[in-house]
């Protein structure tokens, strides 16, 4: 772990000492440090304890973004079979931030598709740090439409800061791509569960995120705009991202509440991306739990139940 | 239909609507410049006589001028919980929300009516971009659903003019849940074999464009109309170029291939008319006034007043 938050900084000060400490014991061998070490590693563990106690909204965001947490393809990798890539949307191109195909979860087939944003430089630009364009929601559509087809569940992971915000994009229709991916969505008689498992960011992760069932990481997030945009436009000033994170109500717990999300998933202490291994796994027990779940509703019966799901926020809110 | 609400309702109308002298008797094209006398200007739809500019019209005017005689019925909308995220920037929501209404005397942003176009009847729904940036909530995901539900229940046409800056941020993620719920009112339209009609007015922008803005089975667009995803500063920040002439207008759009038509105001009511009477498969529409009423016909209509006498 050196990859540290800004809120994690006395944390990893202390696992710096501690690692210090054994560096040099391993130089010296007449020196015994595990003593002092242990003892550092021991405050660290109950620092850790105490910084993800009750993280802030705006941690939680720190959090979803961390650069290592697990993402889509490291979900895809570990818990599905026979994953088969399945490219382009007839249209105009293939949009690397979008990945999805067919696959076999615990044995089924079913259509996964999810945004990746990337884990080193290169990998990034080439995910457009998961920010799809509209050949990304019409690559997702066409995916939809054929899981449809063949009677397949549907497995969406949505990991986004939101829709690309580009030239291009624009020129070519991202509002409309977007919205009819949240048609499709609304439209498929199979069984469509999603999990934000990083950053849910506006009408980017809706497109992908109006599902039957609808899980999130403990601490990732979902939101009508990034709380810098929010403190931008409403506090005229980027740095209260805090105060808008807050105001936002976009954490896990929150939409629970608000009935936007329907489960949480428990992520290892300190974060997904301290124990990816653990993480993934228990987001592979999510959807397996969210699939069993709608194994016997008809097709009919999945689309009214999914647009039920929709209609019905229309009037919730915060208890007082 | 009789002579009462061709003729004399909309006299009624335009004498009351006339009434309230203006403060301001001039009003100075935003685009070229021209004073421009209110009663002219308001004649013209808010369309700049001189340039052609169009200029924002509220909900109201904009169904006077659509519907008959000036004459529809507004479609009762459910209310949404006035706070639901106890939202708190430098001003409190609810505090936004009573100076957006006080400003417009309406209650949220979207207006839902329904009423006759050149004698066809439809369910009609405009957004008012001066309340709130016309921002979408849970009550203007309320009017489109409420809109299309009448539709269906009538079977009528849903026309939709919008014009918003997104989702309304105050209401967080339950402002984004109206992307896919206002989705679900356009598929209940789709389902029953309606047409669906959008009319984007300038600006609109954001998630209501990502959503019931543009799924019409025809998108119509006033000139020179905002229509957008994201907005042109943040493209311009993120690519670090600028961007050329008219990017995100409407004719802009035309050009790319995701409009089917760009309309002026003043032309928008006989074009919608026609579109509708094709595609619900009813003959032209008559023009000019329908036959006197014969004297039986006049005697079942009462008039209000008749009304209140008994």
């Amino acid at each position: 772990m050196n990859n540290y938050l800004d809120f994690e900084r006395p944390l990893a000060e202390i696992e710096g000492k501690a690692e210090e400490l054994r560096a040099l014991a391993r130089r010296s061998e007449e020196m015994d440090v595990e003593d002092e070490a242990s003892a550092l590693d021991k405050k660290a563990a109950e620092m850790l304890v105490d910084l993800y106690k009750e993280l802030t909204p705006w941690r939680k965001c720190q959090v979803a973004r961390h650069p290592e947490r697990p993402h889509c393809q490291d979900y895809i990798n570990a818990l599905f079979t026979d994953y088969t890539p399945l490219a382009g949307d007839r249209n105009f191109a293939d949009d690397h931030a979008v990945m999805g195909g067919l696959a076999r979860f615990n044995g089924r087939p079913v259509m996964v598709i999810g945004h990746e944003k990337g884990n080193d430089t290169k990998s990034r630009i080439e995910r457009n740090f998961g920010m799809a364009r509209p050949e990304g929601y019409r690559k997702a559509t066409r995916l939809m439409e054929m899981a449809d087809k063949f009677g397949l569940p549907v497995v969406t992971l949505v990991d986004t800061p939101g829709a690309y915000p580009g030239k291009g994009a624009e020129e070519r229709g991202q509002s409309e791509a977007i919205a009819r991916a949240t048609e499709k969505c609304l439209q498929i008689g199979v069984p469509l569960v999603s999990v934000i498992i990083g950053e849910g960011g506006s009408g980017g992760a809706v497109a992908f995120a109006t599902a039957n069932s609808v899980a999130m990481l403990e601490h990732s997030i979902y939101s009508v705009i990034s709380p810098e945009g929010c403190a931008s436009i409403l506090w005229k000033d980027a740095e209260k991202m805090r105060e808008a994170a807050i105001a936002l109500r976009l954490t896990a717990q929150d939409l629970t509440e608000l009935g936007v999300a329907d489960r949480i998933v428990n992520e290892p202490l300190g974060g997904a991306h301290r124990d990816r291994e653990t993480a993934i796994t228990a987001v592979g027990k999510e959807i397996e739990a969210m699939l069993v779940a709608l194994e016997n509703l008809s097709p009919k019966a999945l689309i009214t139940d999914r647009r039920q799901k929709y209609l019905d926020l229309g009037n919730k809110g915060l208890a007082a | 239909m009789n002579w009462i609400t061709n003729y004399v309702r909309p006299r009624i109308n335009s004498i009351f609507s006339r009434r309230e002298t203006p403060d301001n008797l001039w009003t100075k094209c935003t685009e070229c410049g021209t004073m421009l006398f209110h009663r002219e200007l308001s004649d013209n739809l808010n369309v700049c006589t001189d340039c052609g500019h169009h200029m924002a019209i509220t909900p109201r005017a904009r169904m006077e001028a659509l519907f008959d005689g000036g004459i529809f019925t507004e479609v009762e909308t459910p209310e949404a919980i006035a706070d639901p995220l106890q939202f708190k920037d430098q001003k409190k929501y609810p505090e936004r929300v009573k100076i957006a209404q006080k400003k417009t005397g309406e209650k949220d942003a979207m207006l839902v009516v329904e009423g006759d176009i050149g004698r066809t009847s439809i369910v009609a729904a405009a957004q008012d971009f001066s309340f709130m940036g016309g921002s979408m909530g849970m009550n203007v995901g309320n009017a489109i659903v409420a809109g299309a539900q009448r539709a269906v229940e009538l079977k009528r046409p849903f026309v939709l003019f919008s014009a918003a800056g997104g989702a309304r941020m105050q209401e967080g993620i339950l402002a984004l849940m109206q992307m896919p719920r206002t989705t679900v009112a356009v598929q209940m339209l789709r389902e029953a074999g309606l047409p669906y009609i959008v009319v984007l007015t300038h600006p609109t922008t954001g998630g209501v464009t990502a959503s019931y803005a543009m799924l019409g089975d025809i998108q119509i667009a006033e000139p020179n109309a905002l229509i957008a995803f994201a907005g042109t500063r943040v493209i311009e920040q993120t690519i670090g170029e600028k961007l050329p002439e008219g990017f995100q207008r409407a004719e802009y759009l035309l050009d790319h291939g995701m409009l089917d038509r760009v309309t002026k105001r003043t032309e928008m009511r006989a074009e919608l008319i026609t579109i509708v009477r094709m595609l619900l498969g009813l003959p032209p529409e008559v023009m000019g006034d329908l036959p006197a009423p014969t004297e039986a016909e006049t005697e079942k209509v009462e008039t209000p007043d008749e009304t209140a006498k008994k």
